[in-house]
């Protein structure tokens, strides 16, 4: 029999591996998109270069806050214990 | 040449540091299972110790000291590749998650071989994976010992080999008497003081150079090359990069040291309470620092070697008592590293070769002073090695990284959630991974523009993948269902 917390553990599994793809996918679009131009025509955000601002700063903080909802909203507590288990 | 100003917080700080040892020896010796006690600090570990041991063993010598170095001589380009380690804080933690901890409470596994053993119930893949963690961790181990070593001697003035001793001193003490909750709580300290020194550092490293749009300026007046992300010689292509990601951020689920706190923390609060804590950290910490390296350029330039950029600069922008705590965070960051390594070795020789295969029968006594004399004799070895230093620290310590990670990523990742993963796979898998790494790191590092450890990773997914299937079909293992 399938133990039923794993299915809530396989699917905090994935949902740690779509959060990876974003983290990837904001990282690699603003320093690439951004930053692949002339560096001497560089826009400037708060001191930083964009690409580098967009990318290694705001994106940071972006999925600290995701990573953030995502817990409080989809993961769920569950007993380590198989004993404890049986009490559910 | 003496620094008492520096020395004095870093001599606060190690009395704390013993002072949790001797506590926690406490909790050794009145604990009812030596060995999960001794080796898992009893699975205790609620969110905030968690997230801090999490971060200060992945962060090492290289995240304080080598990193900010080459981003000194790189450009904000190292720092982009520095980010790619923010997955470490939550992408271990969400994907062993929850499984790892019921399964391995359910097989009463210590050491992530336990777990192994009990998957795949094969001698040949615990002598692979024993083998493996004690030639790669020994390896890294060194290389921080080296790296402690000389922050010290560059420090205090005290002679290479006097620090060293120093150093080795302070961390077999604790260590051996403490044990893995000696370590955890160390990390926590240790942890604290890496997140509140990188931050200290930056704030005084801006205001040094004179604001960041000044530091900005000049270095595009040096060389516009340093604000991009390709480097300063445009070697960072956006492959490379990104192949860093396998290595630093994903991949970091195969390294034993870091899996095995997985098994290690109380309740679901507690992982949750990780995640967050430890992505933060993470986050703090190698933006930071690596950026500190970037910043030095114009506050503190015609540095030669690049491993000193750290220490010079604080000692420059940092008042003597502030130089003094920021100083304490590389200390704390390679004490926290080794004290890991040190535990983990050590457990796998106890655990995973002593009672599996010379002792199976060892009573509680005897496992106990086996494990502090095992623990003791392999802090002296690293002793040993540490004095004749070995030049590249960074390529040593990730050497470990990817070889370890080749190994055990698939066979941990698969061995939880894949019913249909064998022994076969595993062993296939494991050999072809080290073997490619270390072929590919002799003959050609940068194969394909790739990091060394990108085609030993996924060649040892298609062979786990492939074996396992072709096995199932010929023996007809049955699914192995946890």
């Amino acid at each position: 029999m399938q133990d039923k917390r794993f299915k809530i553990a396989h699917r905090e599994a994935l949902i740690g591996v779509a959060l990876v793809v974003i983290n990837f996918a904001i990282w690699y679009g603003f320093a690439y998109g951004l930053g692949s131009g002339d560096p001497l025509e560089y826009t400037y955000v708060l001191g930083f270069p964009a690409w580098f601002f967009y990318s290694c700063i705001a994106g940071t903080i972006f999925m600290i806050i995701l990573i953030w909802i995502t817990m409080t909203l989809f993961f769920k507590g569950v007993p380590f214990d198989d004993e404890e288990d049986e009490k559910l | 040449m003496m620094h008492w100003q520096v020395i004095v917080p870093l001599l606060f700080f190690l009395i704390i540091i013993f002072g949790i040892g001797i506590w926690a020896n406490k909790q050794v010796r009145t604990s009812n299972s030596f060995l999960q006690e001794y080796f898992l600090g009893g699975r205790e570990m609620g969110g905030f110790i968690l997230a801090m041991t999490m971060m200060a063993t992945y962060g090492s010598a290289s995240s304080f000291i080598g990193g900010p170095g080459v981003a000194y001589n790189v450009g904000l380009g190292w720092v982009l590749l520095a980010m790619a380690q923010l997955p470490a804080g939550y992408f271990v933690l969400m994907v062993l998650g929850k499984k790892f901890a019921i399964v391995s409470r359910r097989i009463e596994a210590i050491t992530l071989i336990d777990f192994l053993k009990k998957r795949y119930d094969s001698n040949i893949v615990i002598i692979i994976s024993a083998i493996s963690i004690i030639v790669f961790l020994f390896a890294s181990m060194t290389a921080q010992w080296v790296g402690g070593a000389r922050l010290i001697e560059s420090l205090t003035g005290l002679n290479y080999t006097t620090a060293l001793l120093v150093f080795a001193a302070t961390v077999l003490i604790y260590v051996v008497i403490g044990g893995f909750r000696a370590v955890a709580l160390t990390d926590a300290l240790q942890g604290s003081v890496m997140i509140i020194g990188t931050v200290i550092l930056l704030i005084g490293t801006v205001i040094a150079g004179g604001g960041i749009d000044n530091i900005m300026q000049n270095l595009v007046a040096e060389n516009p090359n340093f604000v991009t992300p390709f480097g300063v010689d445009g070697s960072l292509t956006p492959l490379y990069v990104s192949t860093f990601w396998i290595l630093i951020g994903l991949g970091v689920i195969g390294l034993p040291q870091i899996a095995v706190r997985a098994m290690s923390y109380k309740n679901s609060k507690s992982l949750h309470r990780a995640i967050l804590i430890g992505t933060i950290g993470i986050g703090t910490i190698m933006f930071g620092m690596h950026l500190i390296g970037v910043f030095a350029r114009p506050v503190l330039p015609g540095i030669e070697v690049a491993d000193t950029v750290m220490p010079l600069l604080t000692l420059q922008v940092l008042p003597p008592l502030l130089a003094g705590i920021v100083l304490a965070a590389p200390m704390a960051a390679i004490m926290s590293t080794v004290n890991a390594l040190l535990i983990m070795v050590s457990s796998t020789v106890v655990k995973d070769i002593y009672l599996n295969f010379i002792n199976p029968k060892a009573s509680e006594t005897q496992i106990k002073q086996r494990s502090f004399w095992v623990t003791t004799i392999i802090g002296m070895a690293v002793v040993v090695f540490a004095l004749n230093p070995p030049e590249f620290l960074i390529w040593l310590n990730l050497f470990a990284f990817g070889g370890l990670e080749s190994a055990f990523l698939w066979s941990v990742v698969f061995g939880l959630y894949w019913k249909k993963a064998n022994k076969y796979g595993a062993i296939s898998s494991m050999l072809v991974g080290i073997t490619m790494y270390i072929s590919i790191d002799r003959l050609s590092p940068h194969i394909f523009g790739m990091h060394t450890v990108t085609l030993p990773i996924l060649v040892s997914l298609v062979v786990f993948i492939v074996v396992s299937l072709v096995m199932n079909k010929v023996k007809k293992i049955e699914d192995y269902h946890f």
